[in-house]
């Protein structure tokens, strides 16, 4: 019983961890890809490859003046920022980063804690992150902010929606909200029974999903609530310092979680292909299938990259068009076509 | 230590409820109304009811109070552009939260016959037996409740569109 709760003690840091690493060089890479599809270099001033690049950044916002506007609500104006970072850290809660690995008979499971809502508690943390941007964006006493805040809190009530029915057909596929269930459903090998992952069963609700994660997570081309061109900044044009700082590390934190909830959801998790047909040690198939889970995450934070610097920015109406009159009736037509086909297969 | 939280979540509902009347601010306000939504969900959850604290928390806290505040904002409510109101109304307003008060004095007198009721078991609040209950037993109050939403909905969208675009 110690043993299980000081494990759990040393994931929950862990998980935290590398949450951060993951986010401080995600903007290191996002830099660096940035280079590429430019045809340029990229930072590679700081240490070897400039891999040193996101401790000086991280040190130049915490040695940088902070600046409080004087007539904003500072207890309000410095509450935004944690409450983003906060939610941000909180949905590495529910994931499974693993299967469970076994020491002298007792086995730990590689996830802080497996409840039966886990999808349910990912959308009610991602819908309270909006209250971040809004009261940062609100207490800056700011025009540019104040319209960046409310422009983030419609595009993501907007886009929750859809979200929300997307995941509502893959759920009815698996019959469960837990996030280590659905994982356990792709599981499988060549052995007597093939399970695909789910994106091979739900390809349109993979693709509502990823454009929905796109906006959720205010990622070109739906950056709107900090588009430059037209509000400086957006909600954080008056924020300095480090507070600026969580704003744009919870950003790329947000980007992580989202790649691993997709692909927990849709790519299989920590399975991999032929993963008890190798003949390995159990232990040795969680590793690989933890390593095999981060291959899948870096990837999908390599393909939120490739898109920001592929695809041009919507512009507003463009945006709930897309939301409401798109994604929306889609995502409705795949649930009531996913109910038509469990209901003929299952009859 | 189910029934200390249990104080402390009601000491924390109350006081935020309070605030969300006495304070000056329109956004403060809204702010400790969330705060209220929460208590409320972790209410739920000591209750055994998981699920409804969730979509509580997705629905209230993360939909609801978000256009709340979102429409505070833009209106930009201060002191001075408060309308200035008639003693009708503050009579009219005593009245019917006297009358408020009344009703949930009322509700609160029958409590105590159903405390014997209250040992819920803990699979109560689990998604497979409430939406066994939602659609067994009370399938029609379900539907029905659902087309009322339906019809909130197309009466706003009514209410939305702009008269000048007819062709």
């Amino acid at each position: 019983m110690m043993s299980i709760f000081i494990f759990k003690v040393i994931l929950v840091v862990a998980v935290f961890a590398i949450s951060l690493f993951m986010a401080a060089y995600s903007t290191y890479a996002e830099r660096k890809v940035a280079a590429f599809m430019q045809d340029r270099i990229g930072p590679d001033r700081a240490g070897p490859f400039g891999l040193l690049q996101p401790l000086a950044d991280g040190l130049k916002l915490f040695m940088k003046e902070e600046i409080i506007p004087t007539i904003s609500n500072k207890f309000l104006f410095v509450l935004g920022p944690c409450l983003f970072m906060i939610t941000a850290l909180m949905t590495g809660a529910v994931i499974p980063w693993g299967d469970t690995l076994t020491f002298g008979g007792v086995s730990y499971a590689l996830q802080i804690t497996d409840i039966n809502i886990g999808i349910l508690y990912v959308f009610g943390v991602v819908s309270i992150g909006v209250y971040g941007i809004m009261i940062g964006g609100w207490a800056s006493n700011n025009k540019f902010s104040l319209l960046g805040a409310i422009r983030a809190s419609a595009q993501m009530i907007s886009y929750e929606i859809a979200m929300g029915f997307s995941i509502i057909a893959l759920v009815m596929m698996t019959g469960t909200l837990s996030l280590k269930e659905i994982s356990v459903f792709q599981g499988g090998g060549v052995d007597g029974h093939w399970n695909f992952w789910n994106v091979v069963y739900q390809p349109f609700s993979f693709l509502i999903f990823i454009i929905c994660a796109f906006a959720e997570c205010n990622r070109a081309p739906f950056d709107l609530p900090e588009c430059e061109t037209e509000l400086v900044g957006g909600y954080h044009t008056e924020f300095s310092s480090m507070k600026l700082g969580l704003y744009l590390f919870a950003e790329y934190i947000n980007m992580f979680i989202s790649s691993a909830i997709i692909s927990t959801l849709f790519f299989g998790g920590y399975n991999f292909p032929f993963m008890h047909d190798l003949g390995l040690d159990a232990n040795m198939i969680t590793i690989l299938g933890t390593v095999a889970l981060f291959t899948k995450i870096v990837f999908f934070i390599f393909f939120f990259m490739w898109i920001r610097w592929t695809i041009p920015r919507f512009r507003y109406d463009q945006l709930m068009n897309l939301g409401w009159k798109g994604l929306l009736p889609l995502s409705i037509l795949n649930l009531v076509i996913t109910g038509a086909v469990i209901l003929y297969f299952n009859k | 230590m189910t029934l200390n939280l249990f104080y402390f979540l009601s000491f924390l509902g109350i006081l935020s409820a309070l605030l969300v009347v006495f304070s000056k601010n329109p956004v403060h306000s809204v702010l400790y109304l969330i705060i209220t939504f929460f208590v409320i969900a972790a209410h739920y959850v000591l209750l055994n009811a998981q699920f409804l604290a969730i979509v509580h928390v997705i629905v209230y806290a993360g939909a609801i109070m978000v256009l709340f505040l979102y429409v505070i904002m833009l209106l930009n409510l201060n002191q001075e552009a408060e309308p200035h109101k008639s003693n009708l109304i503050r009579f009219a307003a005593t009245i019917s939260a006297g009358l408020l008060l009344l009703v949930l004095v009322g509700t609160l007198k029958g409590t105590d016959q159903m405390l014997v009721q209250s040992a819920a078991p803990v699979e109560v609040g689990l998604v497979k037996s409430l939406g066994r209950v939602l659609f067994k037993e009370y399938m029609l109050p379900f539907e029905i409740s659902s087309i009322l939403l339906l019809a909130a909905m197309v009466g706003a969208v009514m209410l939305g569109k702009p008269e000048n675009i007819k062709k």
